[in-house]
């Protein structure tokens, strides 16, 4: 059927039986339809544009705004260096954890039957509706010194509150559900035949990961690593709180870029943020490579 | 994005499959050090509150008007994303054109972008001297420090949610319906609205309530363009914020407590929501 006919419906309905049925299943090409598609199309890319693509570019004029030299000072200062290398730190930290967080929950609720699933499947989710705030908060009044915890660690000379246990935790505990959320649905979907198969021709537990589960959910590990990584790297509420922002210690690059941008230091707080903006960019590639490659 | 699990029981109530303890050791102890004992610290906190303090506290004027700017401008920036998403999810799913692929990979964006970042940049867009900003300047309107500021910001966050929940529906969706409904000599407009919507309108509400949840609790890219005027421009997190900032950990615990609990009761009545119109129109 060539798609550049334009048939109405009205005249063709009752008639030369196959050839007039295969007209009507035709979806509508006629003139409004198009009208409505690129309008559709317009305002989507319009609505795209100034939301996401404009701040974008907002981030590098304004960081090469005053020269290339300014914009590798602001980069290469020994705060920023040290801010990066906290937060590639705390998200590797964060991202290891929930890995492995992610498959032990993913595959035992998903190929084991127990009363008590879903409420466990609810308390996983549980850090994705709280306020990254409010997560900070949270182990404030564990660890700090108000904290039940406080004099406990302060004993034996402890800190996690404002310092760099406090800033990896408080990160862990806002990407928690992530690569979790990611396995679950697809092992779910899988069933557990193959595994109930190995399991009965003898297989050992981790041989049945291994060499069954695993391979369904390469991609998909990688993908939730993906999405985890983004997520670890920009946590600001919950790091924000937790850090008391000590510069050259507990701060990490989103940190370092709100006290620049406070400091009316915009050029510099671009600079940085520009590190960032390219982080998100390859870590949106990867993700789109990555679905690519599941498919 | 609700996940539905199935309950499948062994027809001889016997595990097959090695490996239930370790996984439901490790899983379980990880849950409870990493999130359940740290949240549970703000129960027991809220505990220690006395009663007339806390609603002191969580009823004064400042308190009230910072939950009513972070629930007004949440709800406004998730019904713009409810709209502004259906249609990107159409266009996405329906029609093909260049640059599709592209956009498609756009939409999680808000996703990898560190909110400091987006929070920064959006101000300096939308305030008087920036591109957007200067053009509604002219006009008298003001973006950038005000409410309007504040729902752009929640707009920018809230964009995946709605598009990534109703995308995967509108892709299953089952076409014949909307081909009868044209045969029988329904328009377009007619049939989108009748036919198409409702089978959406569960995923819509979903990404909706996602968006909705995540604008109130959001910080990292609002409190810049806010400016943080008391009464006016301050939003609930930022509240907690600054009396962290100044050490009154049980006022900031008080308001904290309010705010999760609005939070709980959005998700339970937008579930509960989803969940009768799933009945209705799968019945």
């Amino acid at each position: 059927m060539s798609k550049k006919k334009q048939r109405g419906y009205s005249q063709d309905v009752v008639g030369d039986g196959i050839n007039s049925i295969q007209k009507v299943m035709e979806p509508p090409k006629g003139r409004s339809n198009r009208g409505v598609k690129y309008f559709l199309i317009g305002v989507s890319v319009l609505f795209l544009f100034i939301m996401l693509v404009l701040p974008l570019v907002v981030v590098v004029t304004n960081a090469l705004r005053d020269g290339w030299d300014a914009y590798t000072e602001a980069v290469f200062d020994e705060y920023t260096v040290h801010a990066l290398q906290l937060t590639l730190f705390a998200t590797v930290a964060a991202v290891a954890v929930n890995t492995v967080f992610g498959v032990f929950a993913a595959v035992l609720l998903s190929k084991f039957y127990f009363p008590g699933r879903q409420v466990l499947a609810t308390l996983i989710d549980i850090p994705f509706s709280i306020s990254p705030v409010i997560a900070g908060l949270v182990f404030i009044l564990t660890f700090g010194n108000i904290g039940w915890m406080g004099d406990f660690l302060y004993q034996y000379d402890i800190k996690i509150v404002f310092a760099v246990p406090g800033v990896v935790l408080a990160t862990i505990f806002v990407t928690f559900p992530f690569v979790f959320r990611e396995l679950f649905p697809v092992l779910n979907a899988q069933g557990k035949d193959e595994e109930e198969a190995a399991a009965l021709m003898g297989a050992g537990a981790f041989t049945i990961f291994r060499r069954i589960t695993f391979p369904h959910i390469r991609w998909t590990l990688l993908y939730g690593v993906v999405l985890c990584t983004a997520r670890a790297m920009g946590e600001f509420g919950a790091v924000s709180v937790i850090s008391g922002h000590l510069r050259g210690k507990t701060n990490t690059l989103p940190l370092h870029v709100e006290i620049l941008y406070n400091e009316f230091n915009t050029t510099a707080a671009f600079a940085v943020s520009s590190i960032l903006v390219l982080l998100a960019v390859v870590i949106l590639i990867v993700r789109n490579l990555v679905e690519w490659k599941k498919k | 994005m609700e996940q539905q699990i199935v309950k499948v029981k062994n027809k001889k109530g016997v595990r097959v499959i090695p490996g239930f303890g370790i996984t439901m050791g490790v899983t379980l102890a990880m849950l409870s050090c990493l999130v359940l004992i740290p949240l549970a610290s703000i129960i027991i906190s809220a505990s220690k509150l006395d009663f007339r303090e806390f609603v002191e506290v969580v009823t004064s004027r400042q308190i009230l008007s910072g939950y009513a700017v972070s629930l007004s401008c949440a709800f406004f920036a998730a019904v713009v994303n409810g709209i502004f998403g259906m249609v990107i999810a159409w266009v996405l799913v329906r029609y093909d054109f260049p640059g599709k692929r592209i956009l498609d990979g756009m939409i999680e964006l808000p996703f990898a972008l560190p909110t400091a970042v987006a929070g920064i940049s959006l101000t300096f867009l939308y305030s008087d001297q920036g591109w957007i900003g200067s053009l509604f300047g002219k006009v008298g309107i003001k973006i950038a420090y005000t409410r309007i500021g504040i729902t752009i910001a929640m707009i920018f966050v809230g964009i995946p949610f709605v598009v990534r929940a109703v995308q995967p529906v509108l892709e299953k969706l089952d076409r014949q319906y909307e081909e009868a409904a044209m045969m029988l000599g329904a328009g377009g407009a007619y049939t989108f609205f009748r036919v198409i919507l409702p089978e959406l309108l569960p995923s819509l509400l979903a990404g909706f309530g996602l968006a909705f949840a995540r604008g109130i609790g959001e910080y990292g890219s609002v409190v810049f363009i806010a400016g943080n005027i008391p009464y006016k421009t301050q939003i609930a997190p930022l509240l907690i914020m600054s009396k962290l900032e100044q050490y009154k950990y049980s006022d900031a615990t008080a308001i904290a407590l309010v705010l999760l609990l609005l939070s709980f009761v959005l998700m339970f009545v937008i579930n509960s929501l989803q969940i009768y119109m799933q009945r209705f129109t799968k019945a």
